[in-house]
């Protein structure tokens, strides 16, 4: 009886043992790793669908991994979410933000140097895997800190039927500003109707600057971040010539030109030439009801752009299995495979040669060249505005551009001004 | 008002018939805009065309771009809470402030009456880094607490208060009511028509707050509507009128529809929290 | 005895209080005095960290032609906004006070921008400010007028903000003159009429002096709303172009929560905090005039 009923008990026991063992074996086995990911949108479509499409295909392939991503906004929204939630002791493991956040980060403390991270031989490959003028907004004191992801730079798009109206070649772009001018001259209908071209002066003013400084052979910041070059003369006739475009040839309208609404522009023919993020590209494709084309922006001196767009950062308060987790993720994120699909969905340029060798993207450009150009243009291009005290910087060349832009200040005095802000707020950083 | 009637042809009341009207259809022009961007495809987003076709495909679109109904729960959990925690926290300090004289009570009236000037949305910053040093960050708790306390709610309910016979009160007394008791027996049905004003004006302050809600909320958990709809919307990524006016419509629509459906109340209320 | 209830009534009056009390303290009245506190600190980083700075951030505030310009612009803002939304405000109380065909269609449609988010018709907004495709230029192109860049141009970039402003506040005002002029004896009107005055005369002189306590608490409420109302800059313009819309309160998030010196911009908001207090005497004398009214 007693016997019987020990049995009983034993093996009662024992069950709830193994029952135990079961319901925390697989806890221990797969000790999943969370992480929580910051992410912005700047440009049309539903890329937060791509993005979570992507982070799920991730966590089938890495079950042990649980990512959380959240789409924070702009740019701006997320670099003042992810900081804020780091600063109030919320998780965030890594995220992507604009890759002129850098130094701000830095400054911050927050993040860490994918140097520091990466330990095998393959993964220091790796980081040499992208394109190196992607790199040069992520690289600064000679360390790697982010990793490109959504980049872009600046192209042209252009309305090729009205090109053919105007008794242009519409297979010929304006490769120089004088033929932009010309261009634009025969293109501005006198009626107000359609503009020659137009580029966007709110938003990201200082980004379309870079461009129109580097086709004059100047760029506006050193690479350690605590020098900008806004009063050189190169920079003043850039600026110059972006206001005359208004004022002298008349071949875009007067003011500053908004940069959220001027795809709707382009879209509905009321400007026959605009510069715009390659972002842009699926989307214009999709809702064009003209013949587009897509070209590298005009030159000067030379052919230029800044890059733009959002890198992976990796923060520092980060367990070594939260580290090995967002280079996982972050790996698949950027694999050439991955960064061809992103590319073919969004506009956003292929980040790896890699990507441009896999078979969906060059069976892509073979179809649809346009796809190419932001890649094409690379060459030229340089890293977009980035130094200590990014915002405030920002503000003071982005002000003076539209003060210039708007008539408020000539060129020469608003850059003159621009450059003195910065100077001062740069000084302590020398 | 009979003598206007006599008048009802003459040009003064004709002319300012249409002035009126006119006004009234400038007045919702924004409203109806949003209403023909969002039943219309985008390209008829800025091309008036009567014979458009209509369709929902721009609702689809905001809704699975973003998760409008989250945000619109996370609105409802958020003005419902912080509704009912400024009736507590505010029938409380009223009932101190209409029926004890206490030892610094005007004083402390006085520094009451502060918050309605300096509202919260002014002291940002530092209510930001005292939400950061509680822990409340990104939670709807958080959007919630620096607005519990409600001096308007306050102000308004103590008047309600001081208005009630004082004889109610004795007789409630005579009755065995304790503090409490009274409070709930007497002052707090008499106040009925103050305790809906305040709440519907409470609701739909609240119900289109953005700028403190965008400073303290992260993720999609918390987010209200007005601030999902800022991230959405933001110009930066291309302006889409249509899925933009559909996205809006979707977002006031719960107090569109509440206002259309008890407008009288909506207008009363308003009307009695103002005139008080 | 009486003592003892003489305490009680003191006890009970503070503990009814606490909750509130507790609230009020930490989220009006200690920030306050915070904000002056960080207004006297420099920005801090991880790298440098936060230290004493006097009087600092006060001079590079009065160095900053940014910050001359946003309160320049709040009080165009204000000035642009307020007289112009109370007339309004006025006029609409006085259309749907009296038997018009569709009157509760009329003080619906008044009314309606009260209820809708800031945030949401800016964006309706930005369609009618866009230039050449926008609503504005649309309708000024059925007149052969020439398209405008009103929110690109800083000379219209604020009178666009102040009218979409207008639109928004007019209605909720028109309330509080709606519900004085339900309480003005109707035979008031019938006198003047009896006695020939026009109507101008009776608005004039008896109509509108009998509003003013309902036009100071108008006031009020509208300058501290000028000071308050920012949400639409997000959508509209970022304060642009070069700044010729930008506003304190948005000064005071840029500075915040853009470029992290949260003590610029605890500098800022003490300033904010010093007009709104000379807001609350004015607002003192005004109750007390009210009063005297009643």
């Amino acid at each position: 009886m007693l016997n019987r009923f020990l049995k009983k008990l034993a093996g009662t026991a024992a069950a709830v043992a193994l029952t135990a063992m079961a319901l925390a074996a697989p806890g221990a086995a797969t000790a999943k790793t969370d992480l929580t990911m910051y992410y912005p949108v700047a440009v049309g479509g539903p890329l937060t669908s791509i993005i979570d499409g992507m982070v799920a295909d991730f966590m089938k392939e890495n079950p042990d991994v649980n990512v959380k991503a959240i789409y924070a906004g702009n740019y701006n929204d997320a670099r003042i979410k992810a900081l804020a939630a780091l600063k109030s002791g919320q998780p965030a493991q890594l995220s992507v933000m604009f890759s002129i956040d850098l130094y701000e980060l830095i400054e911050q403390d927050a993040i860490v140097a994918f140097d520091d991270v990466v330990k095998t031989d393959a993964d220091k490959a790796w980081l040499k895997s992208f394109y190196p003028t992607l790199m040069e907004n992520g690289t600064t004191a000679g360390k790697t800190w982010g990793i490109p992801f959504q980049r872009s730079t600046i192209v042209m798009y252009y309305n090729k039927d009205a090109f053919r109206a105007a008794g242009l070649d519409p297979e010929k772009a304006p490769a120089t500003w004088q033929e932009l001018v010309a261009a634009g001259k025969k293109l501005t209908k006198a009626d107000g109707s359609q503009w020659g071209v137009m580029i966007p002066s709110t938003g990201y003013p200082y980004w379309m600057f870079g461009a129109l400084a580097m086709q004059n052979g100047q760029t506006l910041m050193n690479g350690a971040g605590n020098a900008t070059y806004f009063d050189a003369p190169a920079t003043v006739e850039a600026l110059q010539f972006w206001k005359d475009l208004g004022e002298k040839y008349g071949v875009m309208p007067k003011g500053t030109i908004e940069w959220g609404t001027l795809r709707k522009n382009f879209l509905e023919g009321k400007t026959a030439i605009m510069w715009h993020s390659t972002g842009n590209l699926t989307k214009v494709k999709t809702n064009a009801k003209f013949d587009f084309g897509v070209a590298m922006l005009p030159a000067s001196k030379r052919r230029g752009t800044p890059t733009g767009g959002g890198n992976f950062y990796i923060f520092k308060k980060t367990t070594p299995e939260e580290r090995v987790a967002a280079m996982k993720l972050i790996k698949f994120m950027t694999s050439p495979e991955r960064s061809a699909e992103w590319s073919m969905k969004t506009g956003y340029m292929g980040i790896s040669p890699a990507s441009y060798q896999t078979q969906k993207l060059q069976d892509y450009v073979k179809g649809f060249p346009y796809a190419a150009v932001a890649r094409d243009q690379l060459e030229f291009a340089t890293a977009e505005l980035s130094t200590f005290q990014t915002g405030r910087v920002r503000k003071a060349l982005d002000d003076a551009i539209q003060a210039a832009l708007t008539g408020a200040k000539s060129p020469a005095e608003a850059l003159g001004e621009a450059q003195a802000t910065a100077t001062r707020l740069l000084k302590p950083y020398k | 008002m009979t003598n206007m009637g006599k008048r009802r042809f003459s040009l003064p009341t004709l002319l300012e018939t249409i002035a009126a009207w006119g006004l009234a259809i400038l007045w919702i022009s924004p409203l109806l805009y949003a209403f023909w961007a969002a039943f219309h495809a985008g390209e008829y987003a800025i091309h008036f065309d009567i014979t458009a076709p209509l369709t929902l495909d721009n609702f689809r679109e905001a809704l699975s771009q973003a998760p409008f109904l989250r945000y619109g729960f996370n609105t409802f959990v958020l003005v419902t809470m912080l509704l009912a925690a400024q009736l507590v926290v505010g029938t409380l300090a009223a009932y101190a402030f209409a029926r004890y004289r206490f030892f610094g009570s005007n004083v402390a009236f006085a520094l009451v009456l502060v918050q309605l000037m300096i509202t919260p949305e002014i002291l940002i910053v530092e209510n930001y880094g005292t939400l950061a040093k509680l822990n409340l960050v990104d939670t709807i708790v958080g959007i919630g607490l620096p607005y519990m306390a409600s001096a308007f709610g306050i102000f308004l309910l103590r008047q309600a208060f001081k208005s009630t016979p004082k004889e109610l009160e004795d007789a409630a007394r005579l009755e065995g009511c304790g503090m409490f008791g009274i409070l709930m027996r007497v002052y707090v049905p008499l106040a009925r028509p103050t305790y809906l004003a305040y709440g519907l004006v409470s609701i739909s302050h609240h119900w289109n707050n953005f700028l403190w809600p965008l400073v303290i909320t992260n993720s999609v958990e918390t987010r209200p509507l007005t601030v999902g709809l800022g991230v959405f919307s933001a110009p930066e990524s291309g302006v889409d009128w249509s899925i933009v006016s559909a996205a809006t419509l979707l977002s006031v629509a719960p107090l569109l529809i509440a206002f259309l459906l008890f407008q009288r109340q909506f207008v009363q209320s308003f009307m009695h929290a103002g005139i008080k | 005895m009486t003592v003892s209830r003489d305490l009680m009534r003191h006890v009970h009056g503070w503990l009814l209080l606490t909750p509130a009390a507790i609230l009020l303290i930490a989220f009006t009245h200690y920030p306050m005095v915070a904000t002056l506190i960080d207004s006297f600190y420099s920005k801090g980083s991880a790298i440098r960290p936060s230290r004493f700075v006097g009087l600092g951030n006060y001079d590079s505030m009065m160095a900053d032609p940014i910050f001359w310009k946003v309160l320049v612009n709040n009080m165009w803002f204000a000035l642009g906004t307020i007289p112009v939304s109370i007339a309004l405000a006025i006029s609409m109380a006085m259309l749907v006070n009296q038997t018009l065909p569709g009157r509760s269609f009329l003080r619906m449609a008044y009314f309606t921008p009260t209820i809708l988010p800031m945030i949401a018709v800016a964006n309706i907004w930005l369609f009618f400010y866009s230039p050449y495709i926008g609503l504005i230029d649309q309708i000024a192109g059925w007149f052969g007028l020439p398209g405008h860049n009103w929110l690109g141009d800083p000379d219209t970039v604020l009178p666009a903000i102040i009218v979409m402003t207008i639109w928004k506040e007019a209605g909720f005002f028109m309330i509080f003159y709606l519900a004085a002029l339900q309480h003005i004896p109707p035979e008031l009107r019938e006198a003047a009429r009896l006695e020939g005055a026009t109507r101008w005369y009776f608005f004039r002189r008896v109509l509108f002096p009998l509003l003013m306590p309902t036009t100071l608490f108008v006031l009020i409420n509208a300058v501290l709303n000028s000071f308050k109302l920012v949400d639409h800059l997000f959508v509209l313009t970022k304060g642009g172009p070069d700044n010729a819309s930008n506003l304190l309160l948005y000064y005071i998030f840029e500075s915040a929560f853009s470029y992290f010196d949260t003590n610029y911009a605890a500098t800022l908001t003490v300033v904010l905090l010093a007009l709104l207090a000379v807001m609350a005497l004015a607002q003192f004398f005004v109750l007390d005039r009210r009063i005297h009214y009643r």
